[in-house]
C-alpha cells in the first residue's frame, strides 16, 4: 500500500475513497457470491462432482449449447459484417433507424425475445407454418436454440466492426486501386486484413454471450433432455430439485469455460487496439 | 445491452456520412445485392420478432390488452420491476462514478486487472448469477439458517432480486465512463484543486459536467437491463405471483399458462421500453457527437 501512495504523486482527492468503495462493492455484490460457487462444489467428491457434471444429460446440453453458439456466432459473423459494411458504407432510405435498431437485442427482455420467436416459428406460426411444408422443423428443436441465439448475438459483431470499418482511411484502398488492384482483391488484401482482429472480437463476443443465455432460448427449444436442453436449463432444473451441489458442479463447469472466454476477449482487444494504433 | 463498448467512439457513435470516392464503392448491382441480404437479415431476425410482439398483443383487440396490463398481477409485477431497478440502478450509477474516477484519475498496481473483474458479471451466465445468492442466502445456503433465525427473507423476496439485478448491471456505467473520462484525462481537475477547490467541489464543478452524457449513456443501458432481467431474477424469485413476480416473469407464467394474448400485451410494455432505450440512446449519442 505505501509503494502505491508513492506512485500517487497526486493534487486529486479521494484515492482512497473511491477505490475502497469500489472494492467493496465489488467483493460484496461480485468475487464473494462467485467465491461462493467454487467453494460450494469442493463439498463434492470428485466422483460426485464427475457424477453431477459429466452425466450424459448434461453432456448432451454442453454439445448443443457450444455447438449451437459456435453456429449462431458464425452466421453472426458473416452477416453482422454484411450489415456493418452497408451500414457505414452506402446510404439508403432508413439508414440511421435502422442503426439504431440493431441494438434491439440488448434492449429487449429475453423473455420477450423468447416468445415472439417461438410464436413465429411455432408450427402454427408465421414462418413455421411455412417452413413445416418443406420439412423443416424450427421451434422444439436444436434448430430453434440456433434461431434464439443469432437474435442475441447479432449486435455484438455490427457494433465492434462498425468503428474500424468508419476509420479505414480512403487513401490505401484509393492507393491499391490506382496501381490496379480489382475492388475484389483491394477488399480481400487491403480491407479485411484491418477489420480482421474486429471481427474476430465480434465473434468470441456473440458465442461467450451465447453460451450462458437463458430467457430467449428456452421457449422455442421444447426442452426435451438430450435433445434439446440447454446447460442454462440444467443448472435451473437441478436447483428446482434442491440439488444444490450438482447444479454448482454444472455452473462451476461453465464459469471456468466463460473465464477462460474472457481472458481470450480481453487478449483479442488488446491486439485490436494494437493493430488500431499501428495502423494510425 | 451495449455490452461492448470497445473504445470511446461509441458513445459519439453514429456513423459518419458514407465515403463516396468512386474507387472506394462497388459497382450498383453488388451495392443493392449487399443491401438486400442486410436488410433481409436484419428483417428476419429483428423486424419480424418485434413486430410479432405487437401483433400478437393487440390481435384479440383492445379489451383483452387492456385487462391483461391492468390486472392486478400484472401491475404489482409492474411495482416489483420499477422497484428493483429504482434501487439497482442508483447503486450502480454510483459505483461507476466511483470506479471510473479511482482508475482514471490515478496510477495504481493491479488496475487492469481491476478493470477486467469489473466487467465480469457480463461473462456470467443470468442463471448462475441468480444461483449464486441461492447458495449464500438460500434455505440451505451459508447464512440461510442464521437469516431464518431472525426471520429476515432474502431468496424470494424483494432484496433477492435487488442483489441478483445489481449483479447483471454492475459494469454498464463503469464501462460507459472509464474511456470517456481517460480520454477526457485530469488536467482540468488538477487545475481546479490547484487552485484550491475541494475535491467535492471539483467533482461536482469540473467532472461532473463533462461525464453527465456518458453517466445518463451508461443509465439508460443499465435501466433497460435491470427492468429486462429474466434468468437471474427467475433463480432467486421464486415466482410467487402477486409478490416476487416481476414483469419478465410474469410474461412466462401467462405464456406458460397458455394466455397468449395477455402474455404477449405485458410483453409489450417491456418492447415498448426497449425502443424508448434505443430512441434515448441514440439521442445522446446525437448530442454528444458534436462536441468532439
Amino acid at each position: 500500500m505505501a509503494s502505491t501512495y508513492a506512485k500517487n504523486r497526486n493534487v486529486l482527492p479521494g484515492f482512497h475513497l473511491s477505490l475502497g468503495f469500489t472494492l467493496l462493492y465489488l467483493s460484496l455484490l461480485v468475487l464473494i457470491p462467485l467465491s461462493a460457487a467454487f467453494l460450494k462444489s469442493f463439498t463434492l467428491t470428485l466422483d460426485g462432482f464427475l457424477a453431477a457434471a459429466g452425466s450424459p444429460r448434461v453432456l448432451a446440453a454442453y454439445k448443443l449449447s457450444f455447438g449451437a453458439s459456435l453456429g449462431a456466432a458464425t452466421i453472426n459473423a458473416v452477416f453482422g459484417f454484411i450489415v456493418a459494411w452497408v451500414l457505414v458504407r452506402y446510404d439508403f432510405p432508413g439508414r440511421r433507424v435502422i442503426d439504431a435498431l440493431v441494438d434491439l437485442p440488448f434492449a429487449l427482455p429475453t423473455s420477450v425475445a423468447g416468445i415472439a420467436l417461438t410464436a413465429i416459428y411455432a408450427p402454427k406460426g408465421f414462418l413455421g407454418s411455412a417452413l413445416e411444408k418443406i420439412g423443416v422443423k424450427v421451434a422444439f428443436t436444436p434448430l430453434g436454440v440456433l434461431v434464439a441465439l443469432v437474435f442475441i448475438g447479432l449486435p455484438f459483431v455490427v457494433r465492434t466492426v462498425q468503428p474500424v470499418l468508419e476509420e479505414l482511411e480512403a487513401e490505401k484502398e484509393e492507393a491499391a486501386a490506382t496501381l490496379g488492384a480489382g475492388r475484389m482483391a483491394v477488399f480481400w488484401k487491403v480491407l479485411f486484413p484491418t477489420v480482421r482482429p474486429a471481427l474476430l472480437t465480434g465473434f468470441a463476443l456473440s458465442f461467450a454471450r451465447a453460451v450462458g443465455e437463458y430467457g430467449s432460448v428456452i421457449f422455442i427449444a421444447g426442452n426435451i433432455p438430450l435433445v434439446s436442453e440447454i446447460t442454462p436449463l440444467i443448472i435451473i432444473t437441478k436447483l428446482e430439485q434442491y440439488d444444490y451441489a450438482g447444479a454448482t458442479a454444472v455452473a462451476v463447469v461453465m464459469l471456468l469455460i466463460s473465464f477462460a472466454l474472457l481472458l481470450l476477449i480481453n487478449f483479442l482487444q488488446w491486439r485490436m487496439a494494437r493493430h488500431r494504433q499501428a495502423s494510425t | 445491452m451495449a455490452e461492448i463498448t470497445v473504445q470511446p467512439v461509441l458513445l459519439h457513435g453514429a456513423s459518419k456520412a458514407s465515403t463516396s470516392s468512386r474507387v472506394r464503392s462497388e459497382p450498383l448491382w453488388a451495392r443493392v445485392l449487399l443491401i438486400g441480404i442486410a436488410l433481409a437479415f436484419l428483417t428476419l431476425f429483428l423486424f419480424v420478432p418485434l413486430g410479432t410482439v405487437f401483433y400478437e398483443a393487440t390481435k384479440k383487440g383492445f379489451s383483452t390488452y387492456v385487462s391483461a396490463v391492468t390486472d392486478p398481477d400484472a401491475r404489482s409485477a409492474m411495482k416489483l420491476t420499477l422497484m428493483a431497478a429504482a434501487i439497482a440502478v442508483p447503486l450502480n450509477a454510483l459505483f461507476g462514478i466511483a470506479a471510473a474516477w479511482a482508475v482514471t484519475k490515478f496510477e495504481f498496481r493491479g488496475k487492469q486487472l481491476l478493470i477486467t473483474l469489473i466487467d465480469l458479471p457480463f461473462s456470467v451466465s443470468p442463471v448462475i448469477s441468480g444461483l449464486i445468492y441461492m447458495l449464500l442466502f438460500g434455505a440451505n445456503g451459508w447464512f440461510g439458517p442464521f437469516l431464518q433465525e431472525r426471520g429476515i427473507k432474502i431468496m424470494f423476496a424483494l432484496p433477492g432480486i435487488v442483489l441478483a439485478t445489481i449483479f447483471v448491471t454492475v459494469p454498464f456505467v463503469a464501462r460507459e465512463l472509464i474511456p470517456l473520462m481517460e480520454a477526457q484525462g485530469k488536467a482540468e481537475e488538477e487545475a481546479a484543486a490547484t487552485l484550491g477547490a475541494s475535491g467535492l467541489e471539483t467533482f461536482l464543478r469540473v467532472t461532473l459536467p463533462r461525464i453527465k452524457w456518458g453517466v445518463l449513456y451508461g443509465v439508460v443501458l443499465c435501466n433497460a437491463r435491470a427492468m429486462g432481467e429474466f434468468g437471474a431474477v427467475s433463480v432467486v424469485s421464486g415466482h410467487i405471483r402477486g409478490l416476487t413476480n416481476t414483469l419478465t416473469l410474469h410474461v412466462e407464467i401467462l405464456y406458460n399458462e397458455y394466455q397468449f394474448a395477455a402474455a404477449f400485451a405485458v410483453a409489450s410494455l417491456l418492447a415498448m421500453l426497449a425502443l424508448v432505450t434505443l430512441v434515448a440512446k441514440s439521442l445522446i449519442e446525437w448530442r454528444t457527437s458534436g462536441e468532439h
